[in-house]
């Protein structure tokens, strides 16, 4: 037993060792993942990250070839950059996937979401809140006498942004899309 | 041509089309269409098993032990359930199975209908791909689409849930050959430049390792000629994980022995202390590489796998080649022969010079005894006397897997079915079924600890039943006995729980169950023991009473490093003083 030092009794040994070996710093990607749109495809790809303990911070999923049967899949994650490449080829390897996209990596993207943000107010207030939304170029979707609900696409930055400048002049709800992302140029 | 057939006379069709000649299984209401045409047929034969944990194991015995997808079929609800737990092993070992579940009809989805279970939720963590098919008409093509996904890239159990409708409603049935599976084809061609990159530090290395896994296995018997030739080409030493054993014939000279937690000392420190280690179809798990920050420090890695995922998941490598291992190693040989390679000659030297030195400790040493029969000698009494026969060796989990690991040798691939992910207690005996199905003249034996095969004992009915004249050798130490060991190394002697109480007279069980029971606690008395059970021309329960407070030999703790290892007493008396490099 010499070479462990192990005292008799003791416990301290006994716990698997999990300490990750890499302590590197967490970046956000932004991943496309192309998908058979298939009964159980979206669950599938969640399940990973679940199952895994990797993060999801937003996900898009909807049809994109109703012929050829795909769906895109956007989803922006978070991890240190072994991870994200852990990621990529976990996505990558299922037999549902057919191709994996880092949209952060792989050069200039564009990458938007669209919110619907209600607010609530009168006199001041309301004014103010118009003319911000014109400066963030939000359109007025519906408007009653005491509240609007405006709708702006941008990155999720902004939407943040707008959100924040909103709270004080009533804001009730918001509802947030998620992001839609693409590479730029061809 | 097309055939217009129910959706379960598809299923059998379908399967004849792939090849199956045995299927084991369960019945059950929701896939009573699909017995029904079991009965009516003579070319594919089924295995009715007594759980359905059981046909999965044995689904995998015969995948094993073949190279050839296994199948069960089991129903709905609690049949589904009880797969649950071989689907799991099967995904963690990467062995190719097909199982079918019956479901409710599609109408009674969702409804909570009597034996309703979410098949395709529950499994589709532990399956490679799962499918619920609700049309008849997209049978045929999924169950042909269900084998491709099997047994293509790194291969792994999947899942066909058929709703009763579905069996009962006729539809065209899709040939094999016109079922589309083009979109799933993993990549199989390794990168020549990485693999020019390998064959470079070859040249250099003057510390090399090759250290291989069940990959080499699964990638067919061609991978385990290819890799004895690279061996025979470099004189390099060549150690493997538990699942890879018999890839490199455990006679070969350059066989350093397994590695791992219990692996062997020279195993172990020549993967410390490697300066080059060529991966080859293994994962780098934590039962390999003990702590990470600490695993083979001085090294260049080279990984091939057929998985990006396995690639860079636990352990940065330097040279990465996706692929399968039978074509990177081709390509391997061929870069290596067309460059001329030669090795470093004097470094090798040195090197095999060292790995002697740690060879020397005898880390295997046991303290032998006269009148209480050591585990480890129960199975190098078991080696000599099967010795060249045309055998095959399932086991449970547990210290006498680890032992049979260590003191059996194997000399070929596909000969050694252990569960090495999962590490599933109870694999063994539905195990050995399954792979004495596919070799019936083979000597079938499942080395066994006494806990680890009550837990699906119940298969014995199945054996006799189908005559499978498997061999269960229980090496009984009446413990839980890997679970005791850790207790007394690392919770301060606390036995909590660990020991065999009301354990049953395995020779009246043997009796009940209508074969052969024989039962040895005498070291005098084994060798006609097991000669006994050898010329026994049927299933036999050996209950082997051996010493209860054996320890399994050398151990590297969890989250230890490799040179932190524990030996036996009479190995640390042999170790030299400086061993490390
Ligand atoms: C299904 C399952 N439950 C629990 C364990 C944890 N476990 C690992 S080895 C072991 C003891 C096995 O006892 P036995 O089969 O008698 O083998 P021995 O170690 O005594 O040779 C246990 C409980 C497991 N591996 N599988
Ligand atoms: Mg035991």
């Amino acid at each position: 037993m010499s070479a462990l030092n192990i005292k008799k009794g003791s416990t301290s040994h006994s716990a698997y060792d999990l300490r990750s070996a890499l302590s590197e710093v967490e970046e956000s990607h932004t991943l496309a993942v192309i998908v058979e749109n298939e009964p159980g495809v979206l669950a599938r790809v969640i399940g990973l990250f679940s199952g895994r303990g990797y993060n999801i911070d937003s996900l898009t999923v909807a049809e994109v070839d109703h012929t050829g049967h795909r769906s895109r899949i956007t989803i922006v994650t978070r991890g240190t950059p072994a991870v994200i490449d852990q990621i990529e080829a976990q996505l990558s390897r299922m037999v549902p996937v057919h191709a994996v996209q880092d949209l952060t990596a792989e050069g200039p993207s564009v990458q938007r979401e669209l919110a619907l943000v209600k607010v609530a107010g009168r006199g001041d207030h309301r004014i103010e809140a118009l003319r911000l939304a014109e400066i963030f170029r939000a359109n007025v979707v519906d408007s009653t006498l005491e509240s609007f609900v405006f709708e702006m696409t941008g990155t999720p930055e902004k939407i943040d942004a707008f959100a924040e400048l909103m709270r004080p002049l009533g804001l009730v709800e918001i509802a947030r899309t998620g992001v839609a992302g693409l590479k730029r140029g061809v | 041509m097309t055939k217009q057939m129910t959706g379960a006379r598809m299923v059998i069709q379908a399967l004849k089309d792939q090849g199956v000649e045995v299927v084991f299984g369960y019945p059950g209401g929701a896939v009573l269409p699909i017995y029904d045409e079991i009965f009516q047929q003579n070319d594919i034969r089924h295995v009715l098993v007594r759980h359905e944990q059981g046909a999965v194991h044995m689904a995998e015995g015969y995948a094993r032990s073949t190279g050839k997808p296994g199948v069960a079929l089991v129903t709905s609800g609690p049949g589904a359930t009880n797969a649950v737990t071989g689907l799991t092993d099967a995904l963690m070992d990467s062995i190719p199975i097909v199982v079918l579940t019956g479901q409710v009809p599609t109408f009674m989805i969702g409804t909570d209908g009597f034996q309703e279970a979410d098949t395709v939720g529950i499994t589709r963590p532990c399956t490679k791909m799962n499918w619920l098919v609700k049309d008849t008409a997209k049978l045929a093509e999924t169950i042909h689409q269900a084998f491709h996904v099997a047994t293509h890239g790194r291969p792994g159990p999947v899942l066909i849930d058929i709703p009763k409708d579905v069996q009962f409603a006729t539809a065209d049935y899709v040939p094999a050959e016109k079922a589309k599976v083009a979109h799933y084809q993993p990549r199989t061609e390794g990168d020549p430049d990485r693999i020019a990159q390998l064959v470079e530090l070859m040249e250099q290395a003057e510390r090399p390792i090759l250290y291989t896994g069940g990959g080499v296995v699964n990638s067919g018997p061609r991978a385990s000629a290819l890799l004895r030739e690279l061996v025979a080409e470099t004189n390099f030493p060549i150690t493997s994980t538990l699942m890879g054993l018999g890839s490199y014939p455990a006679s070969g000279k350059n066989w350093v022995g397994m590695l791992g937690m219990h692996g062997l000392y020279e195993a172990n420190l020549a993967m410390h202390g490697c300066d080059l280690m060529i991966n080859i179809g293994a994962r780098f798990d934590d039962r390999i590489t003990g702590r990470v920050k600490d695993f083979s420090p001085k090294s260049k890695k080279a990984h091939i796998d057929i998985d990006p995922s396995s690639i860079n998941k636990v352990i940065h490598v330097d040279v990465p080649i996706l692929g399968d291992v039978t074509k990177v190693l081709e390509e391997l040989l061929r870069q290596w022969r067309a460059r001329g390679s030669k090795t470093d000659q004097r470094g090798l030297a040195q090197w095999w010079k060292q790995i002697d030195e740690w060879r020397a400790v005898k880390c295997l040493s046991y303290k032998p005894s006269a009148t209480t029969i050591k585990p480890q000698y129960a199975l190098e009494r078991l080696e000599a006397l099967t010795k060249g026969m045309d055998r095959y060796i399932t086991t449970e989990v547990g210290q006498h897997q680890m032992w049979a690991a260590q003191f059996l040798g194997f000399e070929d691939p596909n000969r050694w079915m252990t569960s090495g992910g999962l590490g599933t207690m109870g694999y063994g005996l539905p195990a050995s079924i399954g792979v004495q199905m596919a070799h019936p003249e083979a000597l079938v034996i499942n080395v066994a600890g006494e806990a680890s095969w009550l837990m699906n004992m119940q298969e014995m009915g199945t054996a006799m039943q189908f005559r499978a004249p498997v061999k269960q050798f229980i090496l009984n130490n009446e413990r839980l006995g890997m679970v005791r060991q850790w207790q007394e190394l690392l919770h301060g002697e606390r036995y909590s729980s660990s020991w065999s109480e009301s354990l049953p007279d395995f020779v009246k069980l043997a009796e009940a169950f209508g074969c052969k029971g024989i039962k040895c606690d005498r070291p005098q008395d084994l060798d006609d023991a097991i000669m006994e059970m050898l010329a026994y021309d049927g299933p036999v329960i050996f209950d082997c009473l051996v010493e209860k407070h054996e320890n399994c030999f050398p151990m590297i703790p969890s989250g230890k490093p490799h040179n932190e290892m524990l030996l036996s007493a009479d190995a640390e008396a042999f170790r030299s003083g400086a061993v490390l490099v």
